[in-house]
């Protein structure tokens, strides 16, 4: 509420992605090593569809669902921060009906520009691969995949900078929530700011989330903290985590190589296409 | 033991922005001894403890910690032997379970894991929070997170507890448990508070700050009970004196 004004609400928000990682579901129990390398088999193959492609993609989509369903995260939750990163995904596909007007559809009379049928493309891959992004740590919470990550062998300095801003997100966002209660209660129900009030209180906001991460990381060291991150359990990698990834990979290569839901179309409506 | 013992001689220390915050303190504390360190907002007691485990570089002075002197080298050291429970638990609990928040430590003294796990269990267990273990710290009480914070460096079995102002924030009841907890420990402990009535409770000692300066040092009935000496440096003679020898 008091968020709306900065919009720093979704930033807030991040808490319950954590919230999430700590519920026990079948997709929670997987392995964190196995739905990471499942997650970026999906997205290297989703963005290696040629520009144009939109109903072969389609079927990827059982991906991100599987995720969400079995690991019983909300579906509004995960649509609602792909909307929030929307606007970048706008931009950088829109250039695509601006540039390139050749028509490679028609619909009767009607033709499409391939720009259009790209930047469709574009949209489709980019809210898949953010939503399974997400799933994938909503089904995991963020630390345990951080340590999963190093596991895999992911260079610790990488595994280290993601958990810490991690961890400072909530630091800057804790601080803002309780800034904008101040203004809130001040401001006289006004939802506005001026432009001099918002640079002064993004200034502070800086400068105290600064402090606070100073203070963070001076109890990480008074506690021994070296730079790497360790886990009490060290989970092993089971049979199901095996097929686990198999399955995912050979659907991925099937879907891949053959358009799935052209096929499936083909089969319901007789093969006669 | 010269394990548990803390030596400060003739620290100086003064903000990159020229606020000087530290005079020639100096004092020595054995094992075993509860210490208060009191003194009114901004006496310097918060700067005082971020030295004992080398958080702050001693700039002018010496720090002694067991039987070696705080530098940037000896820090490890220092913060093995030290267990420093800082003023606001948001900024101590930073995993997301309680659990994890506790094995922190022993995990990066490089402890195995199970006996990480014995040492969280009696950790949380000394003060009263093995049934939050799986709950994630951010949604505790003011209570509960300074009691889990407390947890967090007991289970790296320090020598010597430092805390700063650790009754801040609690209510009544948190507070009397607190004070309970802190009586029961045979650490050395080195406690920076303007609580003076944990610090009747708890400490045998009192070493008063004032401007950065070391201003009195004694056993903590005198110091406390000398209304002047109390007033003068933005105290108060505690209550529960008053009560013994009414004027
Ligand atoms: N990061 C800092 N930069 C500059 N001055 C500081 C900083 N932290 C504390 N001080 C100043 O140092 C003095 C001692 O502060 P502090 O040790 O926090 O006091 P206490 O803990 O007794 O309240 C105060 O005058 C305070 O304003
Ligand atoms: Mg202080």
């Amino acid at each position: 509420m008091s968020g709306g004004v900065l919009g720093l609400g979704d930033l807030v928000e991040i808490g319950r992605l954590d919230d999430l990682g700590r519920l026990d579901t079948p997709m929670h129990r997987v392995d964190a090593r196995a739905k990471a390398i499942v997650v970026l088999a999906f997205i290297i193959v989703v963005m290696s569809f040629p520009r144009y492609e939109i109903s072969a993609i389609t079927p990827f989509i059982l991906c991100p669902v599987a995720f969400i369903s079995l690991g019983r995260i909300p579906v509004r939750h995960i649509a609602r921060k792909i909307l929030v990163a929307l606007p970048f995904a706008l931009v950088i596909g829109l250039f695509n009906p601006i540039l390139d007007r050749q028509p490679i559809v028609a619909f009767g009379p009607h033709t499409v520009a391939g720009g259009w049928v790209s930047f469709a493309s574009i949209l489709l891959r980019f809210a898949l691969t953010v939503g399974a992004a997400l799933a994938l740590v909503a089904c995991t919470g963020l630390y345990r995949l951080g340590a999963g990550l190093g596991q895999l062998g992911v260079p610790r300095v990488f595994v280290v900078q993601l958990l810490f801003c991690h961890r400072y997100l909530f630091v800057v966002a804790d601080e803002g929530g309780r800034m904008m209660r101040g203004v809130a209660l001040r401001s006289d129900g006004k939802r506005t700011l001026s432009l001099r009030v918002y640079g002064s209180l993004v200034g502070h906001l800086l400068l105290r989330s600064l402090d606070r991460a100073e203070r963070v990381h001076r109890a990480m060291l008074a506690r021994g903290f070296t730079g790497e991150i360790r886990v009490m359990r060290c989970s092993a990698f089971r049979g199901s985590d095996w097929l686990f990834v198999c399955g995912w990979l050979a659907f991925f290569a099937a879907a891949r190589a053959w358009n799935l839901a052209a096929a499936l179309g083909c089969l319901l409506t007789g093969g006669a296409a | 033991m010269s394990h548990h013992l803390v030596a400060v001689k003739d620290l100086y220390y003064a903000y990159p922005d020229g606020t000087e915050a530290l005079h020639d303190v100096s004092f020595r504390i054995e094992h075993g001894e509860a210490v208060a360190l009191v003194g009114a907002n901004g006496a310097g007691k918060s700067t005082l403890l971020l030295h004992l485990n080398g958080t702050l570089p001693t700039m002018r002075g010496e720090v002694v910690v067991g039987d070696t002197v705080v530098t940037r080298e000896t820090a490890v050291l220092a913060r093995r032997a030290i267990g420093m429970v800082f003023q606001d638990p948001d900024d101590q609990l930073f995993m997301p379970t309680v659990a994890e928040d506790v094995a922190f430590g022993p995990l990066n003294a490089g402890l195995p894991p199970d006996q990480v796990e014995r040492r969280v269990a009696t950790a949380l267990d000394r003060v009263g929070m093995a049934h939050l273990q799986g709950r994630p710290p951010y949604r505790l009480s003011a209570g509960e997170k300074r009691a889990v914070a407390i947890a967090t460096v007991l289970a790296m079995a320090p020598d010597i507890l430092v805390m700063d102002e650790p009754s801040a924030n609690l209510d009544p009841r948190a507070r009397r448990r607190l004070i309970e907890l802190l009586r029961s420990f045979g650490h050395t402990r080195v406690i920076a508070t303007h609580d003076l009535e944990l610090v009747v409770a708890v400490c045998s000692r009192v070493i008063v700050l004032d401007g950065g300066r070391v201003v009195a040092d004694g056993p903590a009935r005198t110091i406390l009970d000398d209304e002047d000496l109390m007033l003068a440096h933005g105290l108060e003679r505690p209550h529960s004196l008053r009560h013994l020898h009414p004027h």
